[in-house]
């Protein structure tokens, strides 16, 4: 029987739930000579300030048990290179959606920043970090404090005619009063999880392993929380939720979506596999045909 | 870049420390001295890039020190057994860039990729003098390799076990000029003397901790003339005056 994988996300069809999560797939360009980028449902490009970032000092990245630790610090090429160079190159070779994940240092920022995204033709999407921890005064600072996720969802909000998604940091005590205050605050939708803060020592040397100490940690590892901040946040919000952390297989994919995901998104495995998710795609239809699932939109939040 | 399971052929101390794979690799995406490959090792989450030593029809020869867990798990690893290997990463020496006469300066496990530029320089006629720096008699490798290809090879160990004692700078120094072209593979202070101490033109192929090894990561960027630079995707190898040295 022919499977139905696809989605919809805010007024957006999806032709599956799978999308690289922001930071882990580049701007899409590095990879579409590896595989056809049009199996993948959308991308989340990399996290995007007003200016031009180099990002903090290496080592950025540190191996751990079930995942690593990053602390690249928002490298990019600012808005302007997003919107005229990164987005019309990816559009050459990409029909899905785009997605376009916005990061800032002030309210004014965030406000400026995405109303020049959501004036780009080829953005789809407005995902907003406030959930970055590897950058000092801005960034996570705006996604643990309820108030604060508001502020950034309301400026946000008023200046897109797109969807907005708020991406949201798991380093809370209670996820579920800040997705509360996004909705209230006018988000179209939420990511969630970004990365865990955390740390690693290189005992020989008697200094952190990362030059910026502290980073985010991700990978396979933290899959049941992020699983269960979803189902909570599901469980709480109306507005539609792309799961995020942790997730390796298609079984996972389906699991993230009955915990209440719309979209799934697929972070550090790309990095240990560039190819894992037009892997975990081409699995969807068999794990569905063994779960007699034949439409998977039917599963999202059924848990 | 590609992904493959290549099994291993053999999986051999040469040094101290220091090992030598060989895969059998059938196809293999065309490679050039200073391209690497990521390898997946089991129980580690992130792959460990090498750069490769030497390539021959059917398979690829690859060197690595055991530095930590998961290089040392990698030296476990028996003929027979597979790994999930990518290929095609990186961008390696540019060997068209010498004309006639070619310097190679090597610091330790930075002979590997210089002898597969080797290969390539005496394919297209050059002539190859190489200098291979190492701490101490034990750990040196490839020399016979390189003397067999090389006009002249210098060795150059820190405590003096074998050839000139002192750095490879030391030997330079005892060296007839008369290359048009340098390439230099090894620690990151050695390749920054190389570059200050030789005037001509010149590579050298930089080391980063890699996330992705594919460029879509950005963990391994570094600063050059020209803006941030990806260590593994714009490089490893990048030309003397892109560097900020």
């Amino acid at each position: 029987m022919v499977k139905d994988l696809s989605v919809h996300l805010a007024g957006l069809r999806l032709s599956n739930p799978v999308i690289p999560a922001s930071g882990t797939f580049g701007f899409g360009l590095e990879l579409s000579g590896s595989f056809d980028l049009n199996v993948l449902g959308g991308i989340s490009l990399k996290g995007t300030t007003l200016e031009p970032r180099f990002g903090n000092p290496t080592p950025r990245v540190a191996e751990c048990e079930g995942g690593m630790i990053n602390s690249v610090g928002l490298q990019n090429p600012g808005i302007e290179a997003l919107v005229w160079e990164k987005v019309p190159a990816l559009r050459d070779c990409y029909r899905g959606a785009v997605i376009a994940n916005i990061s800032g240092f002030s309210v004014d920022e965030y406000r400026t920043c995405c109303a020049l995204a959501d004036r780009c033709d080829g953005i789809d999407l407005i995902e907003v970090n406030v959930s970055c921890p590897n950058v000092h005064n801005g960034g996570m600072a705006f996604g643990t404090d309820p108030a604060s996720a508001a502020a950034v969802t309301r400026a946000v909000r008023e200046v897109c005619r797109k969807p907005v998604f708020i991406k949201l940091s798991p380093n809370v005590t209670d996820i579920v009063s800040i997705a509360r205050a996004c909705e209230d605050a006018g988000a179209d939708g939420l990511t969630l999880v970004n990365t865990f803060l955390g740390m690693r020592i290189d005992i020989q040397r008697r200094k952190p392993v990362l030059a910026n100490t502290t980073g985010g940690f991700s990978g396979r590892a933290v899959f049941p929380v992020a699983l269960r901040m979803v189902w909570q946040a599901a469980r709480a919000c109306r507005i539609p939720i792309m799961g995020c952390g942790g997730v390796a297989s298609a079984e996972q994919v389906v699991e993230m979506m009955m915990a209440g995901a719309t979209a799934v998104q697929i972070g550090a495995e790309n990095l240990r596999n560039p190819f894992a998710c037009p892997e975990i795609i081409a699995a969807l239809p068999s794990v569905m045909d063994r779960l007699g699932i034949s439409r998977l939109e039917e599963i999202i939040g059924t848990v | 870049m590609e992904k493959h399971r290549f099994t291993i052929e053999s999986n051999r101390t040469v040094a101290a420390l220091t090992h030598r794979l060989v895969l059998k690799a059938d196809d293999p995406e065309l490679v050039v001295g200073g391209e690497f490959v990521n390898l997946s090792l089991d129980g580690f989450f992130l792959r460990r890039p090498l750069s490769l030593c030497d390539r021959e029809p059917g398979r690829i020869t690859l060197l690595y020190k055991t530095v930590g867990k998961g290089t040392e798990a990698l030296s476990a690893l028996r003929e027979g057994e597979v790994l999930d290997v990518l290929t095609g990463l990186g961008k390696g020496f540019d060997a068209a860039a010498c004309r006639k006469r070619a310097l190679l300066v090597a610091g330790g496990l930075g002979a590997a990729p210089l002898y597969l530029l080797c290969k390539e320089l005496k394919e297209r006629g050059r002539h190859v003098t190489a200098v291979l720096g190492f701490n101490k008699a034990e750990e040196i490798v490839l020399e016979e390799e390189f003397r067999a290809l090389c006009d002249k090879v210098v060795l150059a160990t820190l405590d003096g076990s074998a050839g000139v004692k002192g750095f490879v700078t030391d030997a330079l120094s005892t060296l007839d000029p008369g290359w048009d072209y340098f390439y230099t593979c090894g620690p990151l202070v050695m390749m920054k003397a190389v570059c200050r101490a030789l005037e001509g033109p010149g590579e050298a192929s930089l080391e980063e901790r890699m996330g992705c090894g594919a460029g879509f990561c950005y963990c391994c960027t570094c600063e050059t003339v020209s803006g941030p630079k990806r260590v593994c995707m714009d490089g490893p190898v990048f030309k003397k005056e892109e560097l900020t040295w």
